[in-house]
């Protein structure tokens, strides 16, 4: 099969990071990519945006207020550093963030287990949390400072309410996914119900669930600048709030790239752990 | 109880019924799975099923297991009603009911975490079990890979295992689910040899349900062969081949005379010949003579 290109010596499927590849691996359906293009083309992925805003900052036109460049972003993140307590602000909100999504885990897990395994604790629980999983959590403000008040716990509750809802149902979704055969082969082992439960279900979703706690710590840190609305004085979010107010556009910028950059580490942290946790998966040929 | 022609039955079938469906405003569609089954295997028997699709060879294998709850009649084992699956009967499925995260030794040994199994924890016994699986990842050619994980094997190895973590604790009864469906053809004749040698070694009853006349046969001193719609036993096949087994029998007279007479069977049941009739339409071909 002849595919019409360019005249000369390139051949119709050439291996990719030969030299003459060119378009064709890159372009050819699920084909597999060289470390080296990868590397190359995510390193433009990224670095071309970052030399977009520099030159698009540095022509004068743009107003700061509107428009900081990467520089005043990098300025206002020392003087962050230095004068503002960024430590402290960074500290508070991880703080924050983690506590809701673990006080959330620590429901979920168990009732999204049982909402998973028994189709009547599903019947009896699931409209209900599916419904209350729309309400949006920034309307629940109002309700939080009334039934708890102003203090870290509600703030905490804000995450909680945004995280815990989607997390239950995900959490049965990966208990019903463990294959049936995994189950019946333990009953007819012999294993009573709690065994397989512990051993079977939990043991055989445990990859799952930790996907799904990666991915609902992404959700929760989303929430925190909505958490932090709730009367706070320090935090990532509340200081994105306070320069809104002042218009200080560099630290709104400054605040929102460091949440992206900590929900990234935390991200990475989560696959890493992944992998030491099950090596099994993740290694793949002979013995 | 029941006798059979080799004394007394170990796995008792009186009159058992399944029906699928049909809801309580008899709105559903109702499927007869089985009906009126009855089936007598003796202890140390090896049985297989064979049948059409929808014939209730696995429907009735799973009932025995107690995964399923018969709608009628009665299944009796050692003259005790099956009320659930139970340690005395073990099961081996198709496939994906090997534990992926853990190795083909632990695998194995999985009995040994259930209360079930390790109601007496003396050194005694914690040394047979070890000992026993080791012997069997000997007899089912597994030592190379006792520390390898279920996703590092091919498919026939992963039988192997399941098939060796069934027989850890001893059961009664063997009961087999197309083990060896998915395994390719020359995998699937190493693997009736090794069942053939493990059974005799361990006195297993082994209940083998499949859709291949070949496998049942050579495997089986009895094929059951069931029909569908609704899901019956339609006669039972005693096998004229010596209890040992070789491959070249598959080519011998009786062999060839029971498979051809279990397939003619299977296709009168099954409704098949209307499906060549149709076939010859399509073709456009009229029918000689």
């Amino acid at each position: 099969m002849q595919a019409a290109g360019e005249p000369g010596a390139a051949p119709a499927r050439a291996l990719p990071g030969e030299r003459g590849a060119g378009w064709r691996a890159l372009w050819t359906i699920r084909g597999p990519l060289s470390q080296r293009s990868y590397w190359i083309l995510a390193a433009i992925g990224l670095l071309v945006p970052l030399l977009a805003w520099t030159l698009l900052t540095s022509l004068g036109t743009i107003s700061k207020v509107f428009l900081p460049g990467p520089l005043d972003v990098l300025v206002r993140l020392g003087t962050w550093w230095n004068e503002d307590d960024l430590a402290g602000d960074i500290g508070i909100s991880v703080y924050r963030v983690v506590a809701g999504w673990a006080l959330s885990a620590l429901i979920a897990l168990p009732l999204g287990l049982y909402i998973g395994t028994y189709r009547s604790v599903q019947a009896l629980l699931e409209p209900l949390t599916d419904f209350i999983r729309y309400m949006p959590a920034v309307a629940f403000i109002p309700l939080v400072m009334l039934w708890i008040g102003i203090d870290e716990r509600s703030k905490v509750a804000i995450i909680f309410i945004g995280t815990f809802f989607q997390m239950v149902l995900m959490v049965a979704e990966d208990v019903r996914r463990v294959p049936l055969a995994q189950i019946e082969a333990a009953q007819t082992m012999g294993a009573t119900r709690g065994e397989i439960l512990e051993k079977v279900i939990l043991a055989s979703a445990k990859p799952a669930l930790l996907d799904t706690l990666r991915i609902t710590m992404g959700w929760a840190w989303t929430y925190l600048v909505v958490a932090e609305l709730v009367a706070a004085n320090s935090g990532l979010g509340y200081a994105i709030i306070k320069a809104q107010r002042f218009l200080q556009t560099d630290k709104i910028f400054a605040g929102i790239l460091l949440i992206g950059a900590l929900g990234l580490a935390i991200d990475q942290g989560f696959r890493l752990l992944h992998r030491l946790a099950f090596p099994w998966l993740h290694a793949r040929g002979g013995p | 109880m029941a006798a059979t022609a080799r004394g007394r039955a170990l796995v008792e079938c009186r009159g058992v019924g399944k029906v699928f469906g049909g809801g309580s405003r008899g709105d559903g569609q109702r499927i007869i799975a089985l009906q009126d089954v009855d089936l007598a295997v003796a202890d140390g028997e090896f049985v297989t099923i064979v049948g059409a699709s929808g014939c209730g060879k696995s429907t009735l294998l799973r009932a025995i297991g107690g995964l399923e709850r018969h709608s009628a009649g009665a299944i009796l084992v050692d003259g005790a009603a099956v009320n659930g699956p139970g340690v005395d009967r073990a099961m081996v499925f198709q496939n994906y009911s090997l534990y992926p995260w853990l190795t083909v030794t632990e695998n194995i040994r999985f009995t040994r975490q259930l209360a079930a199994h390790t109601r007496e924890r003396t050194t005694a016994s914690v040394e047979a079990a070890l000992g026993r699986s080791d012997a069997l990842l000997q007899l089912m050619g597994l030592v190379h890979v006792a520390h390898a994980h279920p996703n590092q094997l091919s498919g026939g190895m992963q039988q192997r295992v399941a098939i060796a973590r069934a027989l850890m604790s001893r059961p009664r009864i063997l009961l087999m689910d197309e083990p060896f469906g998915a395994l390719d053809a020359q995998t699937r004749e190493v693997m009736h040899d090794l069942i053939l040698h493990v059974s005799e070694l361990e006195h297993s009853t082994v209940i083998f349900v499949t859709h291949d006349v070949e496998e049942a046969i050579y495997l089986g001193r009895r094929v059951v062969l069931m029909a569908p719609r609704p899901g019956r036993i339609d006669s039972i096949h005693e096998v004229p081949l010596p209890r040992h087994r070789t491959q070249d029998m598959k080519q011998s007279a009786q062999f060839l005379e029971l498979r051809r007479k279990i397939l003619a069977r299977i296709r009168e049941t099954a409704g098949m010949k209307t499906d060549l009739e149709l076939l010859q339409k399509l073709s456009g071909q009229a029918q000689a003579g």
